[in-house]
Order: structure tokens, then sequence, then C-alpha cells
């Protein structure tokens, strides 16, 4: 892991273009395309896409986080489904409750609860009718909760193997409890129906025009955010907890403090997506947060290249896309599709996409130097 | 209409009081004929003629009667097939009170125990006699009792709550506790209080032993969890500690386990003489272990080997082999298809009043014994174990002394597998045979493993044992899902004390 380091940090050096390019492109040019070009015109990019994409890159916020401590600190993290879920159902339970009386039952509870015979509302309901509340604790309570058990895992070196075992448990426990109906999150069935956020109904293009504004926004944010740490003097100390955790200790440095740092930011950037998540796709069930979702956002990161922040983002983008082309078409495929992704990637191409294109450019870079250094070097030998 | 039925009616009782019934039924002369007369009332109209005659056909009819009962139910109404029915019942009990067959005579035992017909008892006193089998005896006597606590007779009532209370019966506990509850009252004569005292000092042993049914019971279940989950991480456990990667496909080698007892026993369905088809459940045992164990190998050479020593990325590459292995399943096999346990493990055996110990789980608790014993001999009384331990131990001084480490990888990878195939081999006993089988059970295998340590086969023996006993233990008062939250939690706690398990590699190897 620790060989091509050198290049990697000049890669990240030179994304500074690139991430003109494409913030330009996701934040204008699609947009225009959605409202300028007539509906029947190839460069439309309809509605329906345009909100489908800003799912996309709702992950690609969660994938930047997994990046961050999988890709630079070395710490996979199987349970990242459940930060996201976190941050999911805080936005959802304040959509629920901006539903007001307009649910199926019209009563002021969210018709679940008027389903299972809840007569008033849970306690920890009550702050999410205020919006702000709703922002904070989606952020909060994953961090809180990320910041609870990376103590006590980082605290006691459970690294490796163990790590990602025990976060995986921790997706399963997730999953167990939220499908429970006495924990009133609406069990197996999820949130959904939303209506309104923040007074502008869901269902119109405006308000998830805006959204999606607001999703590239938020993913601008998340990369500047994971730029500045990984090129801080952290960024550095985590590359080498990464590639040699004993090292980093015994030169005196606390690699559980780094390690916990990191990890709480990917929890919150997980929240953060989630947040997004809801409001675009109208619902957040349990299923969406358990093993498999959690193992899954490993896979987008690993496909775009572990290490690259672009990569992160590639990869979300990618395989989320190859997986709403696939599913339509081929339902049955799409496990045998993700699973030959999974272990071609990481036997074939440990680098994924973003190490494949530096593989490529290099070896380019290479013939061209071979070509025109080639003869002066054989005249000096003569 | 009303005033035949009547006189009828006094009739019958003049004719019960001066006790003509019982001279009848000795000279057994004119029952045919009385039956005869009880079958017609059944259809009267008046409840104490209805009732009455049902007590006379109970009493003095046989099974040999239900053709004659069919038939009037074969156009009767509401009322009179409410009436054919306890005479039906209570003929059909007697007569299987002889059957063959002890879960028969045993369920028949019960039924008239909780049939509150006192005419029973002895119809029960006879069969006890002969009566070969314990626990048929048990509900038996149970019953005879029961049906005595409802005597008028205090003296008799007295002795059958005593009686119960030694049976530490738990049919009685209603019963008992309402005669417990007479005690109290201010009009209750002397006798009655006896009664009470007597029931509740029966309740008091009969709740005692519940305990420790319970207790036992609750290990019992937690033992069959904990064999289940120690044959599951056994593989799993050993192919960790000697190369340091956990095998996320683990839990479908377990799948191709039970799907390979599947195909046999279909198999068998199709080729095998029917009285031979129990046997394919023990066929079904080495073509587990094989298929599973081919495939560890054709695993091992086309992916782990190129992952060596990098853990977390085999551990993702088997997940998808995993995915796609699942995904394979289903499309071939369906989602759902079961398989069914041979004869010979069916039922269970009961150890004691209120302990029952299914016979497929006592099955899983032998076969990881088994297991956990050849396993060891294996490892520590085999030269083939001595060099899986070495390369566990060092690897390099041990390639320098010679040792083939790539072979052993190899090998005890697939021995692992075909391990995970034995367990699916067993899981088919109290599960279906689904293509999320190995799901089910896998993170919980998975915490084993981290629990107890790498490379020693006693922490992963404690290791399940604890999980599986108790996640057991907190399942009544928890809940299912709550008991494993709680578990999760244990086992992080537990890994601040020891953060690489029950028992760690100490020393300079300790930092893989």
């Amino acid at each position: 892991m620790a060989e091509s380091l050198a290049p990697r940090l000049n890669a990240e050096r030179n994304e500074g273009p690139v991430f003109w390019v494409v913030g330009f492109v996701l934040l204008f040019v699609l947009p225009v395309l959605n409202v300028l070009p007539a509906e029947d015109s190839w460069l439309h990019v309809s509605d329906f896409a345009l909100n489908r994409f800003g799912k996309f890159l709702a992950f690609a916020i969660l994938a930047l986080g997994l990046d961050l401590i999988w890709g630079y600190a070395g710490i996979l993290s199987l349970g990242q489904g459940v930060f996201f879920g976190l941050g999911a159902y805080c936005m959802g339970m304040h959509l629920m409750l901006a539903i007001g009386s307009e649910g199926v039952y019209g009563s002021a509870l969210p018709d679940f609860m008027v389903w299972n015979q809840v007569t008033a509302l849970p306690f920890f309901w009550e702050p999410f009718h205020s919006f702000t509340a709703a922002i904070l604790a989606g952020l909060l309570v994953p961090a809180g909760f990320a910041l609870l058990f990376g103590f006590l895992a980082f605290r006691s070196r459970i690294r490796g193997v163990y790590f990602a075992i025990i976060t995986q448990a921790l997706a399963l426990m997730a999953w167990l409890i939220f499908n429970r109906n006495e924990t009133n999150l609406g069990g197996t069935n999820g949130l959904t129906d939303f209506k309104t956020i923040l007074g502008f109904r869901l269902s119109e293009p405006g308000t998830q025009f805006a959204l999606y504004v607001i999703t590239v926004l938020c993913l601008g944010g998340a990369y500047l955010l994971c730029r500045w740490i990984i090129t801080s003097r952290a960024g550095r100390v985590l590359i080498a907890i990464r590639d040699s955790e004993q090292r980093v200790l015994f030169s005196g440095y606390s690699p559980a403090n780094y390690k916990l740092f990191v990890f709480v930011i990917s929890a919150a950037l997980a929240g953060l997506a989630g947040m997004l998540y809801v409001p675009q796709v109208g619902i957040i069930t349990p299923a969406q947060m358990g093993v498999l979702p959690s193992l899954e956002m490993v896979v987008w990161v690993a496909v775009g290249g572990r290490a690259t922040l672009v990569g992160a983002i590639v990869g979300a983008v990618g395989v989320n896309l190859g997986r709403s082309i696939l599913t339509n078409h081929f339902p049955e495929l799409w496990p045998f599709f993700l699973g030959g992704l999974f272990v071609v990637v990481v036997l074939l191409f440990p680098d994924g996409v973003m190490g494949l294109t530096r593989t490529v450019s290099e070896k380019i870079a290479k013939r061209n130097v071979r070509l025109s250094k080639t003869p002066a070097v054989e005249e000096e030998q003569a | 209409m009303r005033r035949i039925v009547g006189l009828a009616l006094v009739w019958f009782m003049v004719w019960v009081v001066t006790g003509g019934w019982a001279a009848e039924a000795h000279t057994g002369a004119s029952p045919p004929m009385q039956l005869e007369q009880a079958l017609k009332d059944l259809s009267s109209e008046e409840e104490t003629t209805r009732d009455l005659a049902i007590h006379a056909l109970i009493e003095q009819g046989d099974s040999t009667w239900l053709p004659r009962l069919d038939a009037l139910r074969a156009n009767a109404d509401r009322s009179l097939r409410m009436a054919i029915k306890p005479v039906a019942d209570a003929w059909k009990h007697r007569a299987n009170l002889t059957s063959p067959d002890a879960d028969t005579r045993r369920s028949a035992a019960t039924d008239l125990g909780t049939s509150g017909r006192t005419v029973a008892i002895p119809w029960l006193e006879a069969a006890t006699a002969t009566e070969s089998h314990r626990w048929v005896r048990y509900a038996m006597e149970e019953s005879i009792q029961l049906l005595k606590l409802a005597s008028d007779d205090p003296v008799v009532k007295a002795q059958a709550a005593a009686k119960l209370g030694e049976l530490r019966s738990q049919n009685a506990v209603p019963a008992l506790k309402t005669l417990a509850q007479g005690a109290g009252e201010p009009n209750s004569s002397e006798d009655q209080n006896h009664v009470a005292r007597v029931a509740a000092v029966a309740i008091d042993q009969i709740e005692t032993w519940n305990v420790w049914s319970t207790a036992i019971e609750t290990l019992f279940r937690g033992l069959s969890l904990s064999s289940i989950l120690l044959i599951m991480s056994v593989g799993l456990a050993i192919v960790f500690g000697l190369m340091g990667v956990i095998n996320m496909a683990h839990g479908e080698l377990m799948m191709i386990g039970a799907y390979a007892t599947f195909v046999m026993q279909e198999c068998f369905k199709l080729y095998v003489r029917p009285d031979w088809f129990d046997a394919y459940y023990l066929a079904a045992l080495p073509a587990a272990f094989l298929a599973a164990a081919l495939f560890g190998l054709v695993l091992e050479a086309t992916v782990i080997r190129f992952l060596y020593g990098r853990p977390l990325e085999t551990m993702l590459a088997t997940w998808g082999v995993s995915l796609i292995l699942i995904q394979g399943a289903r499309i071939y096999f369906g989602d759902l298809t079961a398989v069914a346990a041979p004869t010979w493990l069916n039922g269970g055996t009961q150890v004691m009043v209120g302990v029952f110990l299914p016979f497929n789980r006592l099955f899983i608790i032998g076969l990881s014994i088994l297991c956990v014993t050849g396993i060891y001999l294996l490892l520590f009384r085999s030269s083939v174990g001595l060099r899986v331990r070495a390369v566990t131990q060092n690897r390099n001084m041990s390639a320098c002394l010679g040792i083939p480490t790539r072979k052993v990888d190899a090998y005890t990878f697939a021995f692992g597998s075909g391990l995970a195939g034995i367990a699916g081999w067993a899981l088919t006993l109290v599960g279906n045979v689904e293509p999320g089988l190995g799901q089910n059970y896998i993170v919980d295998s998975f915490m084993v493993v981290v629990t107890g340590g790498v490379g020693k086969l006693a922490g992963t023996i404690i290791a399940s044992l604890g999980i599986g006993g108790l996640n057991k233990l907190m399942e009544p008062s928890f809940g299912a899902v709550y008991a494993k939250v709680l578990i999760l939690v244990l086992v992080i706690l537990f890994l601040q004390r020891r953060p690489s398990g029950l028992f760690s590699v100490k020393g300079r190897h300790a930092e893989g």
C-alpha cells in the first residue's frame, strides 16, 4: 500500500482543475440542460434523471467519508450504513411530522403510529418539529454515536479485521432495532409518504431542483473539507497510521485520537448524505442501513479507487448508475454483477478506476519520455 | 311433548337414584337399550335430558358405537352436533388409551384429564396398571388426580392436591390456584381450609420445580445454539488463525453443504428404495463435506491466494463471492426448499417433568462435540496438524524449515470449508434450506471468532458457549432482538479488556 504514496499525493494536488470542471458541469450544465432544451431534445435532462442524479451525489458524499477512513486511515468500516440511516431517519422524522394531518388517517400523528395504536407522540420525536433541530440531529446523532463507538473501539486498539466485523455486527443490530415496531420508527416499512419540506411541496419539480442544487453544494463542501483534512498534518498522520500504526504510535502520536476524529467526520458525512437522500427519494427503510447496503458502500469506494477523493465520487455515481440501469433491465443479474465487480476490482484493479487511469497516463508519459530520451541516451553511451 | 320429556326425566332420575343403572350395568343385559334411548335423547330439545343422555352414553357406551354416532351426525343440526362431540371424544380417548402408539395414549390421557369427567378415572386406573411407558403413565396418573381434584369429597380432594404437587403437574396449577384462594373466605369450612392449605403447598412445589425445569431448558437451548455456532465458527477460526483471513463466504459454504444434503435427498427419492430413504442423511455427510471443501479449494486457488497479507481486501473479495453464490442458488434452487429430517431424528425425549429434549438438537450437540474432538486430534495429534500449528505460529520460520506453507494454507482452507459444509448439513435439521441460510448466523459466528481470539481452539469453544448461552439466557427477559444487541455491547466491552480475544498471541508476533 505504501509504495505508490508519492504519486497519489501528487494526483491529489492536480485535482484542482478537475474539481472546478466537474463542479461547473454538475452545478450549471446539468440544471441548464434540465431547464432550457425542449423536452424531446437529446440534450434535455429530465426531472427524473436530475432527481436520480441528486440521489447518486448524496451517496457520493457518504463515499467521501468512507474513503477518508478506509482509503486514508486504513479503517474498514462495514457499518457506514448505520450512520447514513441515522441521518436519514432524523430528516425522515422531521418530514413525517411536517405532513401534519394530511396523512391517510387525518391524524396529527404519523400514519404508522395510528396504525400501531400509538396515541401520543413519543418524546424523542418532539424536537423534530423544528427543521433546524432535525438538521443538527442528522449531523450530531451519527457523529455522537460514532464518537462513542469509536472511542470504545480505538481506545482498546480494535482494528483491521476485528473492527470490520464489529462494525458489521453494528449494522446488523441497527437493522434489527429499526425493524421493530416498538421503537416507533416505522418498523419494516420505514418512514415514507412525505408531503412538504419547509412548506415546499416535495412533488414539485422546483423543490427537487433546489434539492439537487443543495446536494451538489454539499458535495462540493464535503470534498473541500476532506481535501483540507488529507492535505493537513493530520492527513499525513492518518496515512502513516494506515501504513504502519505501530511506528506512528512509537513516534509519539496517539493513533486512537486521529482515528476517532476521522471516524466521527465520516459518520457526520454519512448522516449528511442520509439527510439529502430522504427528501429526494421519498422513503427511508431499515433495508437501507443493514449489512448489505453498508458493504455496497464499500464497493463504491473500491471501484472508484481508494485514497483518491475523486475516485470515491466517481465510484459512488458510477456503481449506482450501473445499478439503476442493470436492475431495470436484468434484475436477477445485479447481484452477480456486484459480486463480480468486487472480486475483479479487489483482485485486478486494487486502485479502482482512478488507479487504472493513473497507470494508463503514467504509461503514456513513460513512453513519451522514452521516445524523446532514448536517442540521447544512446548517443551519450556511444 | 314437554310432558313426555318431563316424565322421561323423572323416570330417569328415579332410575339413577334407585341405583338401577348399577345393577343393569353389572348384568349387562340392557345397556344397548339404554344406549338406544340415550342416542335418541341426544336430539332432545331439553338441555337436562341431553346432558343426562351424554352422561349415560359416555359411561356405558364404547367406541364400537361410534358408527351410530356418525350416522346421527350426518344430518344433525348444531345443538345435536354439540351434544355428539363430547360423547365421541370420550369414546375415542378411551379407545386410544390402549393404542399401540405411545403419543396417542398420552394425548388421550391428557385430554381425559382436562375433560372433567370423573367416569374416566377407572378407565385411566386400568390403563395405568398395564402401562409400560414412563411418561404416558405419568400423564395418566396426572389425569386421574386432576379428575379427583374435582370430586366433592374434601378428603379425596386434599389427597389429589397433594399427589399433584408430588407429580409437579403443570396442568393442575389453575385448578389448584382456585382451590387455594378458597382459604381466605370467611364462610369457608374447616375442610375447605384444609384443602386450600394442601393446594397452596402443592403450588409451591410445582413452582419451585418450574424454576428448575426452565433453567435446565434454557441451558439446553443455549447449549444447542452454542454448538451450532461452534460448528460454524471452528472452521472460520482455524483459517483466521492460520492465514489472518476472515472468509465472508463461509456462510455460503454452509449453504453449499445444506444444498448438497438437499440434492442427496432428491437423488434418494428418485433412485433408491423408499425404505432406505432415511439413509440419505448419512450419505449426505460426505457429500456436504466434499462439496464445500472442493469449493473452498477452488476459492483459495482463484481468489484468496492472490490477496495474501491483505486481510481486508480478502474480506471484501470473499463477500463478492458470497453474493454471487447466494444469487446463483436462488436462481437455480428457488427460494424455499426443505429437507425432511430422517425419521430417527424426529421427536425427542423427555428427561423429567416439563423438560423435553428434541432429538435433532441433541444430535447437533453431539455432532459439535465430535467435530471438536476430531479437530483436536487432527491439530494436536497428527503430523499434518503439527505443520498447521507451526505455520500459524511463525510462517517464515516454518517455510525455512521446509514446510510447504502455501500447500498447508490451501488444504487447511479446504478443510475449514468442509467443516462449514458439515455445519450446513447439520443446519438442515433445524431450518429450511434457503439461499440466505448462511446469513442467519454468520455475523454471530464472526463475533465468536473475534471474541475467541486467533488460532486457539479453546477460545472458539468458550466464545461460542458464552455467546450462545448468554443469547438464550437473555432472550426470555429482553426478547431476541435486544438480546443480540446486548451481546454486541458485551463483546465490545469485553474487547476493551482483551482487544485480541480470549486467547491472544503474545510476544513479538502479536502484531501480525
